[in-house]
């Protein structure tokens, strides 16, 4: 099955970036959200806006914070990896980590403060697993370049790439619960299987999860 | 206020005459010390809606008053926010009503030390009860009270006037939607009271102080208070600044004379400002205004947990800080977007860049004045406040 393009949340509502608006689409209306690498806030504001969520921001650059702020939104500067431990357990319905995932440098860390911190952590990576990436190590023998790893070897952030098979079997270790687990191409469409269906490993470019303690 | 560089702005209005408060009933301060009479001089611009809701109040630093628009009285230069404050600036007086009053302790109409003492018909001098940042807000909140404004939209403030925004935070969250703290701190670290100290002891050490009576005796301290702002200025550029603003250039002058003049630029620049604050500033309320400065720890009167005070906030805050302020560092608002974090408060924060060190918040700096608008146009759409007026094209 082809899941149909997804309908924004009111006919009003702006189109946010397809993989945002997933994310999105997950929240219900009125949640307590911590966007952790909220960017400039795109997804803040459309919760903001048009889902009347509680949100708040937790972004690294500077600019990109002022960028947010200047929107009126609630955003700090901040790293992730040490400024998570401020936060008190249980404050947010919904932490969310977008493609930020593999850049961290102790990603199981990150993932157990976004599960103190959010009953519900949203989590979205590139899965190093598809075909294509397998394709360029092994015919290429060469570190893959493509439409979701776009950078070089010697100048990508991701320094902890996984594939989705790689993130269930964390989720296993961690012992944490997977609500909802979705497949998406690199365009941030949906495809018609599920991320822990066991084609998804080879065929998903990006994956979507919602999390939550066991 | 220091322009390092020139500006073209239209020449302010003068600014009207202050009002003045005389609160009703005597004040007890934090020492425990009852002050009376308390008198509250304050500006307010624009016009407060039918709903009582549109209130902005500013909060001035350690030097400055309430004149934040508007050509200063003993000055003749602009108010310290003439940048920010007005119509159609990001604190538009067309659409909110501000109000600045001087605080207590200060020289330009609020109760200080150079008021008279009811009880002796002299100049209070040194008499003067040691006054706390936390006394400045209750006489402020006073003046809300009399003006019939239960809650403000913001309280906002730069430097000492940021003290008074936390504390107005803290001690009457209720009473404020907004709270916004710019180059400012939850307390005054070592460093900066050792500066104070500095500026204390010039004044102090000036015999023509007369331990605080120079009043009553016809005398002027202003040796020593033009050396306890020459040095209180420093800290209130940065390294970048005053290089290239002055560098080692020589003052009116082809080489060095071999002497203890004013050879540099640097040092003229110093004197200047040294001389001219002497005109405008009472020696006494420096030394009561550094103090509440110095005595002023949030985190301390909450067992050292500064994430104490805020439990259960309601309040929005915004905090601003500036790239290459040392007196007042980003690290500083960085420990209470910290503790604001661990009671999951509402909180945004910005570092802004600049070279010009802490007084960066009194200058035109875009980014700083960007980021203040979206706050304020955030919370104005929360608290139901009109929308900013589009800019005429």
């Amino acid at each position: 099955m082809t899941a149909p393009a997804l309908q924004p949340a009111h006919n009003s509502a702006p189109r946010i970036r397809i993989d945002l608006q997933h994310v999105a689409d997950l929240v219900p209306p009125g949640s307590r959200v911590l966007d952790v690498g909220c960017g400039d806030g795109t997804l803040l504001a459309y919760l903001t806006r048009f889902k009347h969520v509680d949100g708040r921001g937790l972004e690294l650059s500077m600019a990109r914070v002022r960028a947010a702020v200047s929107q009126g939104l609630p955003v700090i500067q901040g790293n992730l990896e040490t400024d998570l431990k401020d936060y008190p357990a249980n404050a947010f319905d919904y932490s969310i980590l977008s493609q930020t995932l593999q850049a961290t440098h102790n990603p199981r860390a990150v993932m157990e403060e976004l599960l103190r911190i959010g009953r519900r952590a949203i989590v979205s990576f590139p899965n190093f697993g598809h075909w294509r990436v397998r394709m360029s190590v092994m015919f290429g023998g060469r570190m893959p370049v493509t439409d979701m790893l776009s950078d070089a070897w010697f100048d990508t952030p991701n320094i902890h790439l996984c594939t989705v098979q790689d993130f269930i079997d964390l989720c296993r270790l961690m012992n944490v619960r997977i609500e909802a687990a979705i497949a998406l191409n690199a365009m941030g469409q949906r495809l018609g299987f599920a991320a822990t269906d066991a084609r998804a490993n080879f065929f998903s470019e990006q994956a979507l999860f919602v999390l939550t303690r066991a | 206020m220091t322009t390092l560089g020139f500006v073209t702005q239209p020449a302010p209005p003068a600014a009207a005459p202050s009002l003045i408060l005389t609160l009703k009933d005597p004040l007890v301060l934090q020492s425990g010390v009852t002050l009376s009479p308390v008198t509250v001089a304050y500006q307010t611009y624009g016009t407060l809606n039918a709903a009582r809701s549109n209130c902005v109040l500013l909060c001035h630093a350690l030097t400055m008053d309430q004149y934040v628009v508007g050509v200063h009285p003993t000055t003749g230069k602009a108010g310290w926010w003439d940048y920010l404050v007005g119509p159609g600036k990001v604190i538009d007086t067309e659409r909110f009503f501000v109000v600045c009053a001087n605080v207590l302790g200060g020289c330009m109409g609020s109760t200080g030390p150079k008021e008279i003492n009811p009880a002796t018909g002299k100049p209070w001098g040194l008499d003067f009860p040691v006054i706390t940042i936390r006394d400045m807000v209750a006489s402020q909140a006073k003046l809300l009270d009399h003006l019939g404004i239960e809650k403000v939209f913001s309280v906002i403030g730069g430097s000492m006037g940021a003290m008074q925004v936390m504390e107005w935070a803290v001690r009457y969250p209720h009473r404020v939607a907004s709270a916004i703290p710019v180059a400012g701190s939850y307390r005054h670290s070592a460093q900066n009271i050792a500066f104070h100290e500095v500026g204390r002891q010039a004044i102090m050490a000036d015999p023509e102080w007369a331990h605080g009576n120079y009043l009553e005796e016809q005398r002027n301290p202003k040796r020593g208070l033009a050396v306890a702002r020459m040095a209180a200025h420093i800290t209130y550029l940065s390294e970048t600044a005053l290089q290239n603003k002055f560098g080692r250039r020589l003052q009116d002058r082809e080489a060095l004379t071999y002497g203890f003049d004013a050879d540099f630029q640097v040092e003229s620049y110093l004197r200047h400002q040294g001389y001219t604050f002497v005109d405008r500033f009472d020696a006494n309320s420096y030394l009561y205004i550094t103090r509440a400065m110095d005595y002023f720890d949030l985190a301390q009167e909450n067992d050292g947990v500064l994430a104490n005070a805020f439990k259960g906030t309601p309040v929005r805050f915004c905090l601003i800080s500036f790239s290459s302020d040392w007196l007042f560092p980003t690290e500083e608002s960085r420990a209470i977007v910290r503790a604001l974090n661990a009671v999951a408060a509402n909180v945004s924060f910005v570092e802004v860049e600049s070279d010009k060190g802490h007084d960066a918040f009194l200058l035109d700096e875009p980014e700083f004045h960007q980021t203040l608008q979206g706050f304020i146009d955030g919370v104005a759409e929360i608290c139901g406040l009109p929308a900013r007026a589009k800019e005429k094209p």
